[in-house]
């Protein structure tokens, strides 16, 4: 096995056995959505129609709370600078741990988002397009969370920081995964090409995502 | 092989820790570095480790794989364990064993993280989860990744910390059967480690490591 599945299977192991971040993640997710329909009234109109921007927005804010602890726990317990020396370059470290995320985080969310569409009275329409939008835009979210992450390693209390360096670079995700909701809903919409730029963002985050959060941690390193 | 440093100037923060140090060591032989807290020996391990940037100067292995870095050739021991409290003692070394040394075949892995669990005194241990371990058995284990991958430098910071006398005589066996492998050892410690040939690098009075 090489070290990038050796790494990427301990990480995997490592979030199912302590949970935390995983249902940390899931229940903000659950709390938010289910909390947005008390707050805005019983229009039913109203509501399916800005359910898809509710529902990516409350996944990045969720996805955001355990960014946070991407390096942190492997920093904290000496892991890291061993992990960094060990042989595979730096690089491969970060991409295992964004590709972790992305399992353990990432997917579990795409997931709860059609279950959470029902509050929002989503159009029946749409589910299939909000399950296959959120696969393939929460890469990019994992991805380009690792450099923030990395970045703010040795910060702290470096959450707030951690979302102010990041959320911008989750704008066009989050533009481009609302608008293949929409258009797939409304008649006469292409659902082609918004969906494509964000599978062109994600793939593009998976080469940026690492190179970007290894030159960071080369930093926090010494 | 042998170890080399030339003039080195290592800067942390605004002040210049190590200033002008040159030694070497070849195989075989252990170099403890000692001095007061804050003389730069901790500094000089994660120089050589590749973590610190040099300020001036140069450290090389000669006699070692060209293709890879000092710190690729090196198991740096530091002052955190580098264990995962919700793995078992045995998959944490198992982790290691496998990250640090991909080539070797699963069962020749496994027979290395059974030895090295043996010799550390850790057997009994092995399905227990590290959060419930001492902080001595914890170091201990984390020791156990000097034996479940070949590196031929060892850049060990104060191993000795929470370890108990038997443990500490563990330890110095394991370095001894290093160093007459042909291994090479740096060990900033206050322990003689009881390593009688080993040389000493004493660091904080620039005037005599000259």
């Amino acid at each position: 096995m090489t070290p990038f599945l050796t790494l990427l299977r301990r990480d995997i192991t490592l979030a199912l056995r302590e949970g935390g971040a995983i249902g940390t993640a899931l229940g903000f997710y659950l709390i938010v959505i289910a909390l947005l329909p008390l707050g805005l009234g019983p229009d039913l109109n109203l509501l399916s129609r800005i359910a898809p921007g509710l529902l990516w927005i409350a996944l990045l804010l969720s996805a955001l709370l355990s960014l946070g602890r991407m390096f942190e726990t492997d920093h904290e317990d000496g892991s890291l600078e061993l992990l960094a020396i060990g042989g595979p370059p730096l690089e491969m470290v970060a991409a295992a741990k964004a590709l972790a995320h992305w399992l353990t985080t990432g997917i579990p969310l795409a997931l709860l988002a059609p279950l959470l569409g029902i509050l929002l009275n989503l159009d029946i329409s749409a589910y299939g397009v909000l399950i296959l939008t959120m696969l393939v835009g929460t890469p990019a979210i994992s991805f380009l969370g690792a450099i923030g992450a990395a970045l703010t390693l040795r910060a702290r209390r470096g959450g707030l920081l951690l979302a102010l360096l990041i959320l911008p670079l989750y704008v066009p995700t989050l533009i481009y995964g609302i608008q293949a909701i929409s258009s797939a809903m409304l008649a006469g919409q292409s659902f082609w090409p918004p969906f494509l730029i964000l599978s062109a963002l994600s793939l593009g985050s998976l080469v940026l995502g690492p190179l970007a959060s290894a030159a960071a941690l080369r930093i926090q390193l010494q | 092989m042998r170890l080399t440093a030339d003039n080195l100037k290592i800067r942390r923060g605004n002040r210049l820790v190590i200033d002008e140090l040159s030694f070497a060591a070849v195989s075989g032989e252990a170099l403890l570095l000692t001095g007061p807290n804050g003389a730069g020996k901790t500094t000089l391990l994660r120089a050589i480790a590749g973590f610190l940037p040099l300020e001036s100067g140069n450290i090389a292995l000669d006699g070692g794989d060209l293709e890879h870095e000092i710190g690729e050739q090196a198991h740096y021991v530091g002052h955190a364990n580098g264990i995962k409290s919700s793995l078992t003692a045995g998959e944490n070394l198992e982790f290691w064993g496998a990250y640090l040394d991909a080539a070797a075949s699963r069962a020749a892995r496994r027979d290395r993280v059974l030895d090295a669990l043996e010799r550390l005194k850790l057997a009994s241990l092995e399905d227990i989860p590290a959060a419930y371990l001492s902080a001595g058995q914890k170091r201990r284990l984390g020791l156990g990744r000097l034996l479940v991958a070949d590196r031929p430098l060892w850049l060990l910071d104060e191993p000795t910390v929470s370890l108990d006398a038997a443990s500490v005589a563990l330890l110095a066996g394991i370095v001894k059967e290093h160093l007459a492998g042909g291994g090479l050892v740096l060990a900033a410690t206050h322990i003689p480690l009881g390593l009688s040939d080993a040389r000493e690098l004493r660091l904080g009075q620039m005037e005599a490591a000259r």
